[in-house]
């Protein structure tokens, strides 16, 4: 940028490159006055819109990537990544309440390395379910992820079956699982827990879908058009419920809760 | 016989021992002219008699010093045994079902039901790839589309209902990755076919029996006792994959086959499957009737420890034994 001003005060839009005054911008949920284009958040950011005010209580804060692999430079990565992100992992878990209602939380972020489905990852999206099911509460995941982490080979890979598994003894619980898929929502994220939603949320715009464009394109040796494995996409295709905007999620997540898990009785009722 | 690079030298050796054999078919025919041939005709013999014992160490030779990427190629080999070519020493009665009633029949996966070890009903799910051109674009080259996996679930689900075992063959470079595949969900199928198998009532036995490659492959491979043969892998992506994401350069592929410990040892020394079948000298596509033997006895065994347990024992077990894969760090 050639031009000169306060950074803190405006914010470049990534997707149409207006400038948007930053209390505008919070105050829409980071989300694009000009183009509805929804940014990528932090898991802290989404928590902090999502759960009632002081709600959120973090779960397997210390459960961490072991570089099972001894991959060529990835402990190196996953330091670096760790001191610039200020995070343990690419997904913060825990619970919380929704407009009252107890829910077991699970936040993923594509931030610490593209969001990636380590073996960590796998274990505490695992025990989010566990607990949703010890407990009988409802299960809210958002989704960013490129896939699994190719950094930790099969260790990565088993994730797919073992948060599939922990989903099959979830569904005995009586108690629905929300999932909302955000930009990006990829691979074998999306090949298991992603999509094994009682009720699919996508926000507008998100990419979402099995195979990379960039790969299938080499692949099949066609040009995608463009749209091709968004959020719209998916919906036009079934295989989600609502394209949902940011400003709108969370009473509609209240409502998909009073409609299924039950109607809270009135305070001080 | 199709080869693969590594198995060159093999092949130069049988084609000189084709030109010997020719070469003392003529001095028999000489001899019969009353030529006398017998000092060319024992030097040939000499030298094919020491062709067969160099032909079996150099054979051992190349295959005790195997790397990952030469696993991977055995894996990929096009004579290899298919699922179908284990179906055929493995059950009797076989019966294909076709179809996910919904859209199509895809043709890279197979699914039925028939007789293992001539009593025990069973259902098999596996990938099939093609042998020539026109087999292998109906199978789509072994990388099943949507309709594949349910057509797997809906036999699954049928095995599980009726309390039959199921055995799932795994061999696909991965599930399809085309633009039909992901307007039809292949992500969501692929979801799917895992929650399922988790939940299934019966024993499940999984076999890779040659390329185990991602998504597409834990999709059928849920199961409660996991055998992979020798030459096959295991792996979050294909080594070219892994070479073209991380270091952008695919040519490296033979380094990232080696980083992604994606052969059946590594794969039993992490917990990844429960036992790992040596395969007859040359590996499988040498003697396929010797495989099918190793395997029909792996999978008995470990249908018999697996009938001893009740249907909420086999998917509380199922869900540890899965629940307990993939390494972290967990700190106070």
């Amino acid at each position: 940028m050639s031009l000169k001003m306060p950074a803190d005060q405006w914010v470049k839009c990534a997707n149409c490159k207006e400038l948007v005054y930053r209390k505008e911008f919070e105050k829409l949920l980071r989300v694009c006055p000009m183009c509805n284009h929804h940014q990528r958040l932090r898991a802290s950011e989404r928590i902090a819109m999502v759960a009632d005010p002081g709600s959120f209580r973090e779960h397997d804060a210390t459960v961490i990537s072991a570089d099972p692999l001894g991959f060529p430079e990835y402990a190196e990565k996953l330091d670096s990544t760790r001191a610039v992100t200020g995070m343990n992992e690419a997904v913060v878990c825990g619970e919380a309440t929704l407009e009252g209602y107890p829910v077991q939380l699970g936040v993923m972020d594509h931030h610490f390395r593209a969001g990636s489905m380590s073996a960590a990852v796998g274990e505490k999206v695992r025990r989010v379910f566990a607990r949703g099911t010890d407990k009988r509460q409802a299960v809210l995941l958002f989704i960013a992820s490129g896939g699994a982490r190719v950094h930790e080979g099969l260790h990565g890979l088993m994730q797919m079956a073992k948060t599939s598994a922990a989903i099959a003894r979830f569904q005995t619980s009586g108690r629905p699982y929300l999932v909302v898929l955000t930009d990006p929502s990829m691979a074998g994220v999306l090949a298991s827990y992603a999509s094994l939603g009682d009720v699919i949320l996508a926000e507008p715009g998100a990419v979402i879908g099995f195979t990379g464009p960039r790969v299938m394109e080499q692949t099949v040796r066609v040009k995608l058009p463009p749209g091709h494995q968004t959020a719209e996409f998916q919906m036009d295709h079934g295989m989600v419920d609502m394209v949902i905007d940011r400003v709108k999620l969370r009473p509609t997540l209240r409502s998909l809760l009073r409609g299924m898990v039950g109607v809270l009785p009135r305070k001080g009722a | 016989m199709r080869h693969i690079p590594l198995e060159q030298p093999l092949i130069d050796l049988l084609d000189t021992r084709a030109t010997l054999e020719e070469e003392l078919l003529a001095l028999q025919d000489a001899a019969a002219t009353g030529e006398d041939v017998l000092a060319r005709r024992q030097d040939v013999e000499a030298r094919l008699g020491a062709l067969g014992d160099e032909y079996t160490r150099l054979r051992d030779d190349l295959f005790s010093s195997l790397t990952p990427l030469d696993k991977v190629q055995l894996a990929r080999h096009p004579d290899r045994p298919y699922a179908l070519d284990y179906v055929s020493y493995l059950v009797s009665d076989w019966c294909e079902l076709h179809g996910d009633r919904r859209f199509a029949d895809d043709g890279a996966i197979i699914a039925g039901f028939g007789v293992f070890g001539g009593q025990q009903p069973i259902a098999v799910a596996g990938h099939q790839k093609g042998r020539n051109v026109a087999e292998r674009k109906a199978r789509n080259m072994g990388m099943p589309g949507p309709s594949g996996y349910r057509k797997a679930v809906r036999v699954m689900q049928l095995a599980g209902r009726l309390g039959h075992p199921v055995l799932t063959f795994i061999d696909t470079a991965g599930a399809a990755c085309t633009p039909e595949a992901e307007e039809l969900g292949i992500s969501e199928a692929l979801a799917t076919s895992q929650l399922e198998m988790a939940r299934l009532p019966v024993p499940v036995i999984a076999t890779v029996i040659g390329e185990g490659g991602s998504g597409g492959a834990i999709a059928l491979g849920v199961a409660d006792h996991i055998i992979m043969l020798d030459y096959s892998y295991y792996s979050v992506i294909s080594p070219e994959g892994c070479a073209s994401i991380i270091w952008r350069d695919a040519t490296r592929f033979g380094e990232a086959a080696e980083a992604l410990r994606l052969s059946a040892s590594d794969a039993l020394s992490f917990g990844f499957c429960d036992e790992v079948l040596s395969e007859p000298p040359g590996g499988a596509h040498h003697d396929p009737a010797a495989m099918a033997l190793r395997l029909e006895e792996a999978i008995g065994a470990a249908l018999q420890r697996l009938q001893a347990l009740t249907p909420a024992q086999l998917v509380e077990q199922r869900y540890e034994k899965f629940a307990r894969m993939g390494r972290f760090l967990e700190t106070a």
